[in-house]
């Protein structure tokens, strides 16, 4: 299936503040199963870009290989995009990012793609504490190959053909807080209501900001028995928390209640309103998210929104001392020393 | 047993327990051997160990300026017991044993056709100094004493490698005098001085450096602009990130910030080193990765995305011994299929062959010039002899009016100009098409990068024909390539032989003095081509078409190269015949003259009696 989408849009449609209107930050069209879980991701995506003034091209867009990897090529149109090899997203994002600091990081990845194949370039990117956002549309099987199971696959989950998957799934929030993520959450394809501040907050938080999207695969894992259904996360989820994000540019009228909001301001000066819904639980204290995360899995509950939140961090060119200007912008004068320094150089060799 | 006097020709071999501050010691011979101005060239034989292991220093010293390796020790300094028997009888006939007579040398160790100097190292080392640390190093320098007088080496000399070397701790250099008196007036006192070997000084080096081959890849990196290096510890490539990194230290800090206009990240793995260079190159900045065999082969997957998505890279393949963990610490030739060839489907790669550290260097710079021009691979394909020992050399040189080129990259004023872009359009009719960075421009340029096959404006097709023409103009790229690599360097004057002798990278050194060896003592004529990149030029079809036979000298059992001519230039096996050496040492002359008399008796037997 391959048609052309058309261009055409209404004259009158609204601009943000850049001047793109929302279309413009649409791509392709989708080639993905009617459904799927992951469009939605892309359209909140879209969403999210156009209501943060995002100008289209300080975005790279970077993914592996998979469904999931595919998604970079249906929204963004005007940013550069990367679909590279499997599981490798982490390191094209690295080098990228070293290349450049004043972009904005979209790595897109799926749970095989991630959990499988990517799981080392995955911690170590964490661990680096890239400054980009890491995205993984997580449907508990492999699509594209026909809907095997991936390892975020919960033990018990039946699978399309009616097998019983034996084997513990990998879950990527706890993974990714353990490792010292400076931003995690998860969400629901089906929720678009906390989708989008989610990405917003993520895009504009100064590290390594992971979202896991539960993502149902409509053909291969949405039947009964499996634990990554529409059906089953509708009735599983539990949000842990209510959110909103605010623009710095935007006059701040914000009603919470005394003690169940968390005021977490970010990096480029907006902020993010979290008003908690889940007890007990500190979104900015890991180990209190850790025993959320545990004691849910216990109850058999899926919880989503932000999970952990940790504004104090250094990011990779914090860490290694680069210079604040894009290193791909550095001429001869600033890279070469020259003869007169080789000629000194030779001579430390005589 | 005598060995005729002969000065400034001879092989010295140091063997020595590794970690036990030998190293410093052993350069500190051959720089004063190269700073009498003799032609000098050491090799560390070293194991895959940090310490305890045997080591070996090999120095040979030639003022014709032979600098490959040569069979045969005549010198020998034997102060590793462990080894000792085998030092004993690796030393020619006639040639010397040096060793520590502490301990009165066993019956068994014996020879009668060579001499034996014993010097009581570490009994003098016991009497003169008291740390037992430095009883151990100062034994290294004992023997440096002795070899000054044993071989005339000029003590001024030594004394000013020493000031230089301790120059910021300036309270070891009297003990270090010491050290070497005590070597010296033993011998003086007990031998007979100076050898009939010795040495005297020469003006035969010119304005030469003595520099490792690693060490001027990094510089080639640091000069040719390249700011994101990506990399993972592997023997023996390891020091081209670590001597980057030194100089970037020393030469790429902003003034006003004191921040680093470098980026080095040591990866998880090999596949992510390379995909970072990958990311960095796509998001235009200039990258490299230095690695060797183990890591190429995890490398390819990625090796391919680059060629047929069209993203620069350099890398830095600094062969060792294999197949698979191999001989970590021993050099090869052995990779060049694997880089050549690297990644699944219809997949090559330009190589570069430098010989010496000068062209390490001059490789190096280019290839990030030939990456960005070419929008490809660039695999530098340097080896363990190369990298990491040191050689005489050129002086490295850089023209500051020379610019880096950057290839086809539109600015955001030239997408201006620009229709329609289109990523894979062969604009310009040469296979190369135009490229933009991220972040250029608000509205034009950007497109989807793939490793699935795509159309001429980057969107995904499984269009038969599309895919046909994209992987055709690849091929046509490939032929642009031939046109902007370095050229191939003919050792003669044209082709006025019926033999010629092809020989790449380090076999150099072995293969120019082979030349000399068959011409003089064999009346053997040759034509040689030395080749310095692949893909081969037209030059090299013709070298090989107008000789009856060709020799080709390379460093693998497999002769690699040899399938590599025979393949890319559809020229007949016969043609070519091999001279190989594949046991991890560097070649040697002896090695090259002695396959081919053997190759060129076999066929005039066979021609004479068939």
């Amino acid at each position: 299936m391959s048609f052309i989408k058309p261009q055409f849009r209404h004259p009158a449609l609204p601009k943000n503040r850049v001047g793109y209107t929302k279309a413009d930050y649409e791509g392709a069209i989708s080639t993905l199963c009617a459904g799927c879980g992951h469009d939605s991701i892309t359209a909140a995506i879209v969403q999210a870009c156009f209501e943060i003034d995002l100008e289209p091209h300080k975005l790279a867009k970077i993914s592996g290989i998979g469904c999931s990897s595919k998604t970079p090529a249906y929204f963004l149109r005007n940013s550069h995009g990367f679909n590279s090899v499997h599981g490798r997203m982490p390191s094209v994002t690295t080098g990228a990012y070293l290349a450049n600091r004043d972009l904005i990081y979209l790595g897109i990845s799926g749970d095989g793609d991630t959990a499988s194949i990517g799981m080392g370039q995955f911690v170590h990117a964490v661990r680096r504490n890239l400054n980009m956002v890491y995205i993984v549309m997580n449907n508990g099987c492999y699509g594209l190959t026909k809907g095997q199971d991936s390892a975020t696959a919960d033990a018990g989950s039946i699978s399309k053909e009616g097998h019983t998957n034996q084997f513990r799934s990998i879950d990527l929030c706890s993974l990714s807080i353990e490792l010292g993520a400076t931003f995690v959450a998860r969400s629901f394809s089906g929720d678009k209501h906390q989708l989008v501040p989610l990405i917003k907050a993520a895009m504009a938080h100064p590290g390594f900001a992971f979202l896991d999207v539960i993502s149902p695969c409509v053909t291969f894992n949405n039947n009964k028995g499996s634990t990554k259904s529409y059906d089953y996360v509708r009735a599983h989820q539990e949000a842990t928390s209510e959110l909103d994000f605010v623009p710095e540019k935007e006059a701040i009228h914000i009603h919470y209640k005394e003690g169940k909001s968390v005021l977490a301001p970010l990096h480029d000066g907006s902020l993010l309103h979290l008003y908690k819904l889940a007890p007990g639980w500190d979104p900015t204290d890991r180990r209190s998210v850790i025993d959320m995360l545990q004691n849910a899995k216990v109850e058999g509950t899926i919880p989503t929104g932000m999970l952990y939140l940790d504004m104090n961090t250094r990011d990779l060119h914090d860490l290694i001392h680069t210079v604040p200007q894009p290193l791909n912008s550095l001429r001869e004068e600033a890279l070469c020393p020259g003869q007169a320094a080789l000629e000194e150089i030779n001579a430390s060799y005589r | 047993m005598n060995i005729s006097p002969l000065v400034n020709d001879f092989v010295v071999r140091f063997a020595n327990v590794n970690g036990t501050g030998s190293a410093s010691a052993n350069d500190m011979f051959s720089k004063a051997i190269f700073r009498m101005g003799i032609p000098v060239s050491p090799k560390n034989i070293f194991p895959s160990n940090i310490q305890g292991l045997p080591t070996w220093f090999e120095v040979r010293i030639n003022e014709r300026g032979y600098l490959g390796r040569r069979e045969g020790v005549d010198i020998m300094v034997a102060v590793n017991p462990e080894s000792f028997k085998q030092d004993v009888a690796s030393v020619r006939t006639g040639g010397y044993l040096i060793y520590d007579s502490t301990k009165p040398l066993h019956q068994e160790f014996r020879r009668e056709d060579i001499h034996f100097i014993g010097i009581p190292m570490m009994q003098l080392c016991m009497e003169h100094f008291s740390e037992p640390r430095q009883q151990q190093l100062f034994k290294n320098m004992v023997y440096i004493g002795a070899l000054v007088e044993l071989l005339q080496i000029e003590l001024d000399v030594v004394h000013g490698i020493i000031r230089q070397q301790f120059r910021k701790h300036e309270k070891l250099i009297e003990p270090n005098f010491q050290a070497l008196d005590l070597g010296r007036h033993y011998v003086l006192a007990h031998y007979s001085c100076p050898l009939p070997l010795r040495v005297a000084r020469r003006d035969k080096v010119g304005d030469s450096i003595m520099i490792d081959g690693n060490t001027a890849c990094a510089l080639g990196m640091l000069y040719g602009g390249a700011t994101v290096a990506a990399w993972y510890p592997i023997t023996p490539s390891t020091s081209v990130a670590k001597a980057f990194e030194t100089y970037c230290k020393h030469y790429r800090i902003d003034p006003e910030t004191g921040k680093n206009r470098f980026a080095i990240v040591q990866a998880e793995d090999e596949l992510a080193a390379i995909g970072m260079v990958i990311g960095a190159t796509w998001n235009g900045a200039r990258a490299f990765t230095a690695t060797s065999g183990p890591g190429v082969s995890l490398m390819t997957e990625f090796l391919g995305l680059a060629y047929y998505a069209e993203i620069p890279a350099t890398i830095i393949n600094v062969q060792r011994g294999g197949p698979s963990t191999g001989m970590p610490t021993r050099t090869q030739q052995a990779d060049i299929l694997s880089s050549a060839y690297a990644s699944h489907g219809d997949t090559k790669h330009v190589l570069l062959f430098p010989s010496t550290p000068a062209e390490c260097f001059e490789m190096s710079a280019q290839a990030l010039d030939l990456a960005d021009r070419l929008q490809t691979p660039i695999i530098v394909m340097t080896d363990l002899d190369l990298g990491m020992n040191f050689h005489m050399t050129a002086p490295l040189r850089w023209d500051d009016k020379r610019c880096y080129d950057r290839g086809k990259v539109l600015s955001a004023a030239e997408l201006d100009k620009v229709q329609k872009f289109g990523r894979y359009l062969d604009v310009d009719d040469d296979g190369i098409c135009y490229r933009t960075i991220p972040g250029t421009h608000p509205t034009k340029g950007a497109f989807t990068t793939r490793g699935t096959s795509r159309d001429e404006y980057a969107r995904y097709t499984e269009d038969a024909a599309t895919y046909a023409r994209s992987v055709e103009r690849l091929a046509k790229k490939w032929a642009t390539a031939k046109t902007l690599v370095p050229a191939p360097e003919l050792h003669s004057n044209g082709h006025t032989h019926t033999l010629g002798l092809i020989f790449f990278g380090t076999s150099h050194y072995a293969a120019i003095e082979a030349l000399d060896i068959l011409e003089k003592e064999y009346d053997l004529g040759f034509d040689a081509l030395r080749i310095r990149a692949f893909p081969f030029q037209d030059s090299v079809a013709d070298f090989i078409e107008a000789h009856e036979y060709v020799f080709v000298v390379e460093q693998n059992r497999d002769k690699q190269f040899r399938t590599l001519l025979i393949n890319e230039l559809e020229v007949h096996p016969k043609k070519l015949i091999p001279v190989l050496q594949y046991d991890g040492m560097p070649i040697t002359a002896d090695a090259i003259v002695k396959q081919i008399l053997e190759k060129i008796t076999v066929k005039q037997m066979v021609e004479s009696t068939g």
